[in-house]
Formats: C-alpha cells, sequence, structure tokens
C-alpha cells in the first residue's frame, strides 16, 4: 500500500505558496503564511492573517508565558506548532470590557477561582470561554491562531505579511 | 400568506430505471451516463458522476452561501428562503445569446425535488461524498440506493467540538477510522483539567485528529461559533465537484498539503487567477469571483465564514467592499 505523508507546517519548514495572477491585483487575496508571520512577530503579539467585518483570525507567536487577558465572547484557539498551556481563571469581580470586542489584556493576575489547565500540541484547539480568564505559556516557541473579534490587541500589517 | 408548494413533480421510471423531475420549466433526465437538463430556451448534458457530488452537496449544504455552480451552464443562487435555479445565467455566450433562463423557488420546494432526485439517481455503492478512489461508479441502470451515505447529518457545533454537550469527537468506536491518506497524522488527545464546576467551559481537542477521520471530501462543517464568526474546516481530495461563486468574503487556511485553486470572474467565468495553497497558507476569495479546487492529495483546508444575514446585501449595494483588506 502506498505510505501517503501528510504535510504540515511549523516554524522551521513551511513553504510558501503563491499567486499566479491572470486578470486580478495580489492584493485582493491578502495572501500570507501563518508561520513567516510567527517568524516575524514578537513574542504574543497578535497580528491579523485574516479579517472578514468585526472578525478576525490572528497568529500568535507563543513564547514564554504571556500576560492575562479577558473576554466578553468566547474565543478559540489553534496550536499550528509547538507545545503550549493555557490556564484558566473564574475572575471573582467581572475584568472584561463592558461588551467590546476582542481580547483584553489585565494588569497583573486575575483574582479569582482556577477553572482548569489544557496542554495543546499540533492540531488541538481550544475553547477560550466568554467572561473567564485566561494565559498562554511556551517553553519552546510556538505558533497558535486565535478566532476572535478584531480588538484593541489586533495588529495589522497587511503590506508586510501578503504578496503583493 | 401563502403555503409553499413542496410536492415533487416526478414521473415514473424510464427505460434505465430513474424517475424524471420538472422543477417550474426545467426537467430533469437521467440516463447510463447523463443527466439531461432541459429549459425553455435550451438543454444541457452533464456526467451524472459531476451533476450527482455537485447535487449532493446543494441539498446537504441548503444551498450554501451565494451560488452554486455545477458547472459552467447549471447551478443555484441562495437567497436565503428562496433559491434560483439557472441555465447560463453566469456565462457571457449564454447570456448574449439571451438562452440563459432563470426560476425562482421557495427553499423547500427546490430542496424537495432535489432530494428525491438525489435519492432515486444514487446507486448502491456510489457515495457523492467520498473521493472517486474510496467509491463505487454511478454509471449504469439503476441499481438499489445509497441512502444513509447521502442523507449524512451534517455537523454543526453550537461552540465548538469536544464542548460538553456538542458535536462529538470522532474515534474508530463512533464509526470514523483514520483515512487512508492521513494515517501518519497523531492521534493525541489534549491534556485537559477541569476544576470542578467548569465542565461546560474548559474544552479542548484534536482538530487534525478528528479531521483526520472525516469519511467525506469538499464538505465544510463547522467545528467552532464566535458570534457569527464559523470555522468550517473540510478535507479536499480531486476537485471540488461545484464551483462556489461566493456573496460574501471567505477565507481559506491551508493546514496541511496543497489545493491549487482556479479563481475566474463570479458572472463571466473568465479567468481571474490561480491560488496555490500549501500548509499554513491563509487566503481571502473575494466576493465577486468564482472558485474551484484541486487536491492531488487529500488535505485539510480550514474554511472561515462570515455567516452575517446583512452580508449579502451590504456587498451588493457596494457598502461592504469585494475584497476584504485595502493595504
Ligand atoms: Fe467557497
Amino acid at each position: 500500500m502506498t505510505e501517503y505523508k501528510t504535510v504540515f507546517g511549523s516554524l522551521d519548514s513551511y513553504e510558501k505558496g503563491r499567486i499566479e495572477i491572470i486578470d486580478d491585483d495580489p492584493k485582493h487575496y491578502a495572501f500570507s503564511n501563518v508561520f513567516e508571520v510567527a517568524n516575524k512577530s514578537k513574542a504574543y503579539e497578535k497580528v491579523a492573517v485574516a479579517l472578514n467585518q468585526q472578525y478576525a483570525l490572528e497568529v500568535i507567536r507563543a513564547e514564554g508565558d504571556s500576560d492575562w487577558f479577558v473576554c466578553d465572547h468566547d474565543e478559540t484557539i489553534l496550536c499550528m506548532d509547538g507545545e503550549v498551556r493555557v490556564e484558566f481563571v473564574k475572575p471573582d469581580k467581572a475584568l472584561h470590557s463592558d461588551g467590546a470586542d476582542g481580547s483584553h489584556p489585565i494588569a497583573g493576575v486575575p483574582a479569582g477561582k482556577p477553572m482548569g489547565h489544557v496542554l495543546l500540541r499540533r492540531g488541538h484547539q481550544a475553547l477560550l470561554p466568554k467572561h473567564s480568564a485566561y494565559r498562554f505559556s511556551a517553553k519552546k516557541t510556538s505558533v497558535l491562531l486565535q478566532q476572535t473579534l478584531n480588538g484593541p490587541l489586533t495588529k495589522q500589517r497587511w503590506a508586510s505579511i501578503c504578496l503583493s | 400568506m401563502s403555503t409553499t408548494d413542496t410536492t415533487v413533480k416526478s414521473s415514473p421510471a424510464n427505460e434505465h430505471g430513474y424517475k424524471s423531475f420538472e422543477l417550474g420549466g426545467f426537467k430533469f433526465h437521467r440516463d447510463e451516463f447523463f443527466v439531461h437538463v432541459t429549459w425553455p430556451t435550451g438543454t444541457h448534458l452533464m456526467s451524472v458522476d459531476t451533476f450527482l457530488r455537485a447535487l449532493q452537496r446543494d441539498c446537504a449544504w441548503n444551498f450554501f452561501y451565494g451560488t452554486v455552480n455545477f458547472d459552467h451552464v447549471i447551478g443555484t443562487i441562495n437567497h436565503y428562503g428562496n433559491v434560483d435555479l439557472f441555465a447560463g445565467k453566469f456565462n457571457d455566450a449564454y447570456r448574449t445569446a439571451e438562452l440563459d433562463h432563470l426560476e425562482n423557488f421557495p427553499s423547500e420546494q427546490i430542496l424537495g425535488t432535489f432530494r428525491e432526485m438525489l435519492a432515486d439517481w444514487t446507486n448502491a455503492g456510489y457515495d457523492p461524498f467520498a473521493s472517486p478512489a474510496e467509491t463505487a461508479a454511478p454509471w449504469g441502470v439503476k441499481n438499489g440506493d445509497n441512502t444513509a451515505a447521502i442523507t449524512r447529518q451534517r455537523v454543526a457545533a453550537t461552540r465548538m467540538v469536544g464542548v460538553k454537550g456538542d458535536e462529538k469527537i470522532r474515534s474508530d468506536e463512533s464509526g470514523y477510522p483514520v483515512n487512508r491518506m492521513f494515517a501518519d497524522v497523531p492521534q493525541d488527545e489534549p491534556e485537559v483539567h477541569i476544576e470542578p464546576g467548569f465542565e461546560s467551559e474548559i474544552a479542548a481537542f484534536n482538530l487534525f485528529a478528528y479531521l483526520s477521520r472525516s469519511d467525506v471530501t469538499w464538505n465544510p462543517s463547522v467545528v467552532s461559533v464566535v458570534k457569527e464568526s464559523l470555522y468550517c474546516p473540510t478535507t479536499e481530495e480531486y476537485i471540488l465537484p461545484v464551483v462556489h461563486g461566493n456573496d460574501r468574503v471567505e477565507w481559506f487556511i491551508q493546514l496541511s498539503d496543497f489545493i491549487s485553486w482556479d479563481v475566474q470572474d463570479r458572472d463571466s467565468g473568465s479567468p481571474r487567477a490561480k491560488v496555490i495553497m500549501k500548509a499554513g497558507d491563509v487566503a481571502a476569495m473575494p466576493a465577486d469571483i468564482r472558485h474551484q479546487g484541486y487536491s492531488p492529495k487529500r488535505s485539510m483546508l480550514l474554511v472561515w465564514e462570515n455567516n452575517s444575514a446583512d452580508l449579502p446585501a451590504l456587498i451588493a449595494s457596494g457598502k461592504a467592499p469585494t475584497y476584504p483588506i485595502n493595504f
């Protein structure tokens, strides 16, 4: 039987595709690569790679411990490379953002009840439940893709990440 | 208030054993190899293989977002409650010759007819959702049916797969063995530690393992939801059986392997670009194009949709751009 090899990308090994234009502008496709974006990012920057009205997908270079974040809506996090621990706390008093979109940083460690933690490796996806506080920790540099809304931490640098 | 006529107009089995169907001025007829479509100004033949793969998806997706082109002539446009069935509408030559034709039907009426056609024209052993390498052929005279394959429940998570009470992860036991082309995909599940009282909040699953166990191709299904933001990953092998012309921007994140997309102008079909995506690549599909993907090896594609009901009108009226980013 044929042995098939499934190709996933990683920080160290990825090959970016391309656009062959016939009659269009390559900018219309906002074509980037999550590993290339993570390679060029600072730790825990949230860099938009996809945007649809108020909704965003952000690439995060996970390295060491992140700040704590809160959010008024569900989000999800998908590990694209490496290993990342996510720790959750239910804050004693509401720390969130009065319905504002996206994730918001909070200062220090939130006072509240531990909810648990998850350890994500490549391909693993976790819920970041609304009204909880969470933080990421990565012993070695890892790559995350966050499903969220365009918020105060979302960085848009399309010209430097997209094919043009 | 009028009630919707959902009566399916069909005629008894022909010499090949297949029923014929009528929807307004459209007539559908099948023989051993072809589907014959006629409308007041024209006729069209499609390979029954291509036709059933497209019909299966149009039914399962409840007409999806925007336009589902079965090929360069036949297709549907979803207006979310009612649906246009057309011939030649998105084909410059047909339009110029004034041979194009379009009729609007309540969704339940066209869905009822399409489902019965799909059920009658799908023979035993043929699965229109499967890769052609993993199913029997659709040809020949009427030979049984495959109800289980064509009435699969579409996955639609409320928050995320694996959350308590939501869609379940897949396993050998639940009838989803790992696909032959994903035999090397790690099947480890994340470590999840939950403090008492937070069982409904803390959840994680292996999305790649989940996708490696998908038994269908080119069938986006919802695994996570953030308001109207839907993760609709799918596994792809061979050719997308429809040419999708969206009424909004959609995004692709290539999770594994490789897909080549042919992108054409949505209205004329004139080629605009080839988008060649490898693992980790992200690309938008603008709202004024149609696209068809080619996947040489089974691959994992994350389709990201904005499900907002307001979008088609915003884009059609020019209040929202047809491409997502200005830079
Ligand atoms: Fe599409």
